[in-house]
């Protein structure tokens, strides 16, 4: 089943006076349960193409489907509850909301998804345990660290198991060991629950994670290939 | 349901998360919830004291003259209706706190030294205590004791102007019905203080039946008041008293009698209102102000929880949330220090170093404030609602961030 799929996609900004090609008619199709990394130096246009198919940017021509429904069409209010329901997002600064804890960052999504409370602390603590965050549940991110601060993002993106982890550099700001952590977290969900994980990045330790890797550069797909993963 | 919870949080903690501005908000919310209430107090007791002066001097919530005597106050245009009828028609009527009849006719009162143009009363004492603005155990001498009481109250100023004192004589000249002189002396038993200096030269007070006897009226009276629980409203004593006269003479109500009072409550309601949106609209400046600078701040959170799949109306919906939770705690410390600097004062506030300005407008120089529910409701209210379209712009703009161009602000 495919996952993502994107047919000619077009985005240009303006920069200036000049015209940015983010993307210049990229097609990709993602099966569901595929470890994908999209590489590409600054520029290139791997968080536009993220953002694309998270419903967070449109493109200028061109279509998106995931699980086989088209966005690129969708009102706000569709594509909101699409990134509700179906995807979870780790972002490239930390991005967590500065008045809660950890573990109501974790809860956010659950409960605007109308999850109980009771099902959504328990869930929130599991997770948080799971990214080694165990016992700073209560701690706002101003009293974290910047890797605490990613592995609460990371918590927040993967406990509601969406079909669709969309992750934008992950790792930038965490350490060697920590990003290890976090990318054998990302394979473990990958590999046990089938998530989809499209990660931009231009680390080489999280791109040998990747089943698959594509290049991109000046808005093109210069190369595909499948890898055997670390 | 499920959102509000998180709206709630969001809203409360975002609040504090800048303390020092949302102190000086919240201080502007507290002193101009207090200023809206407690001034209103102050406005409503000086116009409800005016009307109580005014209604204590022209007695009763309603009244009954001759058909010619608003136009015609004279002895010549008297009701005839006894006492005796009257109690029997009246007296067991629930519908009234009291009623009396008067006589009451323009006069002249002499003493040894000087002549002053009055306004003479002939009243039963036993029927009209409490209900003039007489206090009766506050009169220097006595008051009159009975309807047939041959003694004059004056007032304290009146006196002065006629050099007379408790137990001196003074003479009392009128008509009577026929255009024949009457007149008769009496000796002053009482003098009278009253909040308006006016009424004590004004108004001279002797026995009903003496004076009846003096104008050769029988038992005929000027007019008989009836006085209800509440001068705002005075429709059951008005209907009841139609009712029991039965077309033999003309029934008013205080407020067709007085016109300027009247005018007075009406105005008063609209300038509340007025008073209260007026200080609201310096608040919102600063209420608008904080929430900008607020969204302002959090635009990348916005976008964050934008992209986590919060919708718009949500967003809208917590910098409301937050506008009103500002304005309800602002409200609330508001109203409680308007009730709290009210509370010393409800035995009054002696104004008398203003007394004559005060007297001017028929304002007595001891202010009562008057704290109605229905103001601190409407204040209330009127924050919250006007409060709450006044957020609706910030509100807006902040929901109608993309969450990417939002997530990316730097």
């Amino acid at each position: 089943m495919t996952a993502v799929r994107c047919i000619d996609l077009c985005r240009t900004y303006r920069q200036g006076d000049e015209d940015i090609k983010a993307l210049d008619h990229v097609s990709i199709e993602i099966e569901q349960g595929g470890f994908v990394c999209l590489s590409a130096p600054s520029g290139g246009g791997k968080t536009t193409l993220l953002n694309a198919i998270g419903g967070l940017d449109k493109p200028d021509s061109g279509e998106v489907y995931i699980a086989g429904q088209r966005i690129d069409n969708l009102s706000k209010g569709e594509l909101a509850e699409l990134r509700l329901r179906q995807i979870g997002f780790v972002f490239q600064a930390f991005n967590l909301i500065p008045v809660l804890t950890a573990r109501e960052n974790v809860e956010f999504v659950m409960q605007v998804q109308g999850v109980a409370a009771s099902e959504r602390q328990k869930r929130a603590v599991e997770i948080l345990e799971e990214v080694g965050l165990a016992g700073l549940d209560d701690r706002r991110p101003s009293d974290m660290s910047g890797g605490q601060q990613q592995r609460v993002a990371v918590a927040r993106a993967i406990v509601s198991r969406p079909a669709l982890v969309l992750a934008d550099e992950p790792t930038a700001n965490l350490d060697s060991k920590t990003s290890d952590g976090l990318m054998e977290l990302f394979r473990a969900l990958n590999d046990h629950h089938n998530t989809t994980f499209v990660i931009a990045t231009h680390d080489k330790r999280v791109m040998s994670y990747a089943k698959r890797l594509v290049r991109m550069l000046d808005g093109q797909i210069v190369e595909d290939i499948e890898q055997d993963a670390a | 349901m499920h959102m509000f919870g998180i709206l709630l949080r969001l809203a409360w903690r975002n609040l504090w998360r800048n303390h020092r501005r949302t102190l000086i908000m919240l201080l502007a919310i507290v002193l101009g919830t207090w200023a809206m209430i407690f001034m209103t107090a102050l406005m409503r007791g000086m116009v409800s004291q005016m009307v109580a002066d005014g209604i204590s001097v022209l007695p009763g919530h309603v009244q009954v003259h001759h058909p010619d005597y608003r136009d015609d106050p004279s002895i010549a245009n008297l009701i005839a209706i006894s006492d005796e009828e009257l109690s029997e028609r009246f007296g067991s009527s629930a519908d009234f706190l009291a009623w009396a009849t008067r006589i009451r006719v323009p006069a002249v009162i002499t003493s040894e030294y000087e002549s002053r143009g009055v306004t003479l009363l002939g009243v039963d004492p036993l029927q009209e205590r409490g209900l003039t603005f007489v206090d009766y155990d506050a009169v220097e001498g006595r008051f009159l004791e009975s309807a047939d009481d041959t003694g004059v109250v004056i007032g304290r100023k009146l006196a002065t102007t006629l050099n007379t004192k408790v137990g001196k004589r003074i003479v009392l000249m009128s008509q009577d019905p026929e255009n024949e002189i009457a007149d008769r002396g009496f000796r002053v038993v009482g003098l009278f203080d009253a909040n308006v200096q006016a009424y004590e030269e004004a108004y001279v007070f002797a026995g009903k039946t003496t004076i009846q006897k003096m104008l050769r009226v029988g038992d005929q009276v000027s007019e008989l008041f009836v006085l209800g629980d509440d001068f705002r409203d005075v429709e059951a004593e008005y209907n009841k008293t139609v009712e029991l006269i039965d077309g033999r003479a003309e029934v008013k109500r205080w407020i067709e009698l007085d016109a300027y009072l009247g005018t007075m409550l009406s105005v008063m309601d609209g300038f509340v209102l007025v008073w209260i949106v007026v200080i609201f609209l310096a608040l919102s400046f600063g209420l608008v102000n904080t929430l900008v600078m607020a969204v302002f701040e959090r635009v990348r959170e916005i976008g964050l929880m934008l992209a986590l799949g919060m919708r718009p109306i949500y967003i809208l919906g917590q910098i409301i949330v937050e506008s009103l939770l500002l304005l309800a705690i602002g409200l609330a410390i508001g109203t409680a220090l308007a009730w709290a600097a009210v509370q010393p004062m409800k035995d009054g506030v002696d104004l008398s170093i203003v007394g004559e300005g005060m007297e001017m407008w028929g304002m007595s120089s001891v202010l009562y404030p008057e704290l109605l529910l229905s103001d601190v409701i409407l204040a209330n209210v009127v924050v919250l609602v006007l409060g709450f379209l006044a957020s609706l712009s910030p509100a807006w703009r902040a929901a109608q961030y993309e969450p990417i161009e939002a997530i990316t602000k730097v």
